[in-house]
């Protein structure tokens, strides 16, 4: 996984709430089978018409997604997290959530960041506003930082020590050797079996 | 202090316990499918890594899969590569795998329950949000990203952060009529689309009690569209006379340790939820969704509700945007709505019970004229069955397409999708905008709703069938 530290970037304003994750990558685009290729697919149906907002020219290149309540319910299609990320989405601001994108999320280096829905509103007011204004997501900090707004967000440590360093979960866990096999000793012999081995 | 029934199941699984750290779980049981699993099997074959565990590991195809001419090539390319993919995945890896055509093949959450593989106190992993099915059985079950499928594959464990506990408590009876898909919508409907963000829910009361495994399962399905990644039920003696004699259910000694553990698999007295709903089951009544969220529900006697008679700004905004999308008009009542399609199947509703209702219902009956009705079985074996009982007739007589098992029109993956601006009853688990096809438009529906809204061809309950079926004359859309 690369490595989030600081962030800044243009805001894109998406006042939609409960945006689930088949609005952000349709089912169709699930039939691939690598982590790259989604940015088409990005809000395809929103896309298609061209008041929405990503097709506006002044959101070109754009970085960071300042959404609505409830994003990314639905699913646990990973492939919402490498649409934002193919498309060239770094962050995404939001009030709340859904639990298993936001696990995604954080597993892959789209850095999720909670604030509280009146600092989201002002975040999305700039960013409507001035479409140049750039918003700064800092997570050595802890801080999201725009013209006249600085927010201090919560994420655990655990978390943030991994996105610092870009650290692959499953390294990490092998370390624990020696602990998981202690555990499959004692497991009791009633626990299913899908084959014998 | 006592603990609940979630916390009981979580503490046995903890391998490594740390300040500072997640908790690293042990996964008993980890089921695969052809779209969630490919890049995660790219992971492993890049770091030169093997399934750690086999014996817990089953992999089927559902998603993708026809549900006719299934003894044929698979027509879509894309999709037929992907099941490709799996099946050279498995096979590489020793991955045990049914296949289209195989009489286990089905909805991964089917399969599970029915093989006896989904055991009350196991943790359940797939990665699809709907694995939260498999807490009927007080299983710790929850939906899991494709890295953590690929972390599962590797370790059998994953690092995860202990959610909260809610308990959802059902009292009262639940009424002639109302099933438990009328339950999960209007408790969805009540506690929100994010009520459950973070926890862990706890069904449990004198309603809970009483319903079949299958109602179980269609209950513990929705946790998600609460925004629950995991909802459970504590195992009773319904739980267990459900797994008796099932294949991979234990035999003798096994089986007397794992009820006498089982038994142990109840929330203590004492202990406490971080927080609490009520629900008075017998104040329910069949309950239909209207909008783009599974929360936008309503019970069938009412009427689309005013986006203005919404305080909340973004809620207000969001009724506005799906009036917009269903194309629907507010104060129009629900029973006027007409569909072009009805659905019976998924995760949710695809099982044996769910056609028996369906079919009891359509039995000597039409699908009206101008509708389709699709009755897709969760599992070939759920499909066989049906067969048995001649329900496949019973449909097929009514005007309805019996089909063959998979997700099929659940999220249309396979070609079994609803076209631009149709309308769809269905017993499914999301009516996202476009779920079900481009432009589609959804109706959360039980599929005792469904059947009967086939044959009037607006959305109506059984209850509507006994005065003048045909005879009304629905106005508006």
């Amino acid at each position: 996984m690369e490595a989030f530290t600081t962030h800044t970037g243009r805001a894109v304003p998406l006042r939609r709430s409960n945006v689930d994750t088949d609005q952000i990558i349709p089912a169709h685009w699930l039939k691939k089978v690598t982590r790259d290729g989604f940015e088409d697919g990005l809000f395809e149906a929103w896309r298609k018409d061209p008041s929405f907002i990503l097709n506006q020219p002044e959101r070109e290149g754009a970085t960071v997604l300042v959404a609505g309540p409830d994003f990314g319910t639905g699913s646990s299609r990973e492939h919402a997290v490498w649409a934002l990320q193919n498309y060239g989405f770094k962050a995404v601001v939001s009030s709340r959530f859904a639990d298993i994108f936001r696990g995604n999320s954080l597993k892959n280096g789209l850095l999720t960041v909670v604030l509280e829905q009146k600092i989201v509103d002002a975040l999305q007011e700039l960013a409507e506003r001035d479409p140049q204004a750039e918003i700064t997501v800092d997570l050595e900090a802890r801080e999201v930082r725009a013209e006249g707004i600085t927010a201090a967000f919560e994420l655990d440590e655990n978390a943030r020590w991994r996105l610092l360093n870009g650290l692959d979960d499953i390294s990490i866990t092998l370390q624990n050797e020696a602990d998981i096999t202690a555990y499959e000793a004692k497991r009791p012999s009633h626990k299913p079996r899908t084959v014998q081995v | 202090m006592g603990r609940t029934l979630a916390e009981k199941v979580w503490d046995d699984h903890v391998v490594r316990r740390a300040e500072g750290e997640p908790d690293l779980l042990f996964i008993d049981l980890h089921l695969l499918h052809e779209v969630t699993s490919p890049q995660a099997f790219d992971g492993l074959r890049q770091a030169g890594r093997p399934v750690r565990r086999l014996d817990l590991t089953i992999a089927t195809e559902d998603h993708n899969t026809p549900t006719l001419d299934i003894d044929k090539p698979i027509a879509d390319p894309v999709s037929r590569a992907q099941l490709e993919t799996l099946r050279k995945n498995c096979a590489d890896f020793g991955v045990r795998l049914h296949s289209l055509g195989d009489v286990e093949q089905g909805v991964v959450h089917v399969v599970g329950p029915q093989l006896g593989l989904t055991q009350p106190g196991t943790t359940v992993v797939c990665g699809d949000s709907h694995t939260s099915t498999h807490g009927a059985f007080g299983a710790l079950a929850f939906g899991i990203g494709t890295s953590q499928v690929e972390h599962v594959l590797a370790t059998q464990t994953l690092p995860l952060a202990r959610p909260k506990t809610m308990a959802i408590t059902v009292d009262g009876e639940l009424p002639d009529g109302v099933t438990a898909k009328d339950l999960i919508l209007a408790i969805i409907a009540r506690i929100g689309t994010g009520g459950g963000q973070g926890y862990i829910l706890e069904y449990r009361g004198p309603a809970i009690e009483k319903l079949s495994m299958e109602a179980r399962m269609t209950i513990c399905n929705m946790s998600i569209e609460a925004g629950a990644r995991a909802g459970m039920i504590a195992p009773d003696e319904t739980t267990f006379a459900y797994l008796k004699g099932r294949a991979h259910a234990p035999e003798g000694e096994d089986w007397d340790a794992a009820v006498a553990y089982w038994k142990t698999l109840r929330t203590d007295q004492d202990a406490e939820f971080d927080a609490e709903v009520v629900i008075d089951g017998a104040a329910l009544s069949p309950f239909v969704t209207w909008g783009t969220n599974p929360g936008q529900g309503l019970p069938l006697s009412a009427s689309v509700p005013d986006p203005a008679s919404y305080e909340d700004a973004s809620e207000r905004l969001a009724a506005e945007k799906a009036l917009e999308y269903m194309g629907l008009d507010a104060g129009q009542p629900l029973r006027d709505i007409k569909v072009d399609t009805v659905f019976v199947g998924s995760c949710t509703n695809g099982r044996i019970e769910d056609l028996r209702a369906a079919a009891s219902i359509v039995e000597g009956r039409k699908v009206a004229d101008g509708v389709r009705m699709l009755v897709v079985p969760g599992s070939a074996r759920v499909g066989l069955q049906a067969v048995s009982e001649g329900l496949d007739v019973v449909f097929k007589e009514a005007g309805a397409e019996w089909r063959h098992a998979g997700c099929s029109m659940c999220l249309g993956m396979n070609p079994d999708q609803l076209a631009p601006g149709e309308r769809s009853a269905s017993t499914s688990n999301r009516n996202f905008e476009g779920r079900q096809g481009k432009g589609g438009r959804t109706h959360l529906v039980s599929p005792q709703v469904a059947a009967a809204t086939a044959v009037l061809g607006h959305l109506a309950s059984p209850a509507d069938l006994s005065d003048a079926p045909a005879a009304r004359t629905p106005a508006g859309v």
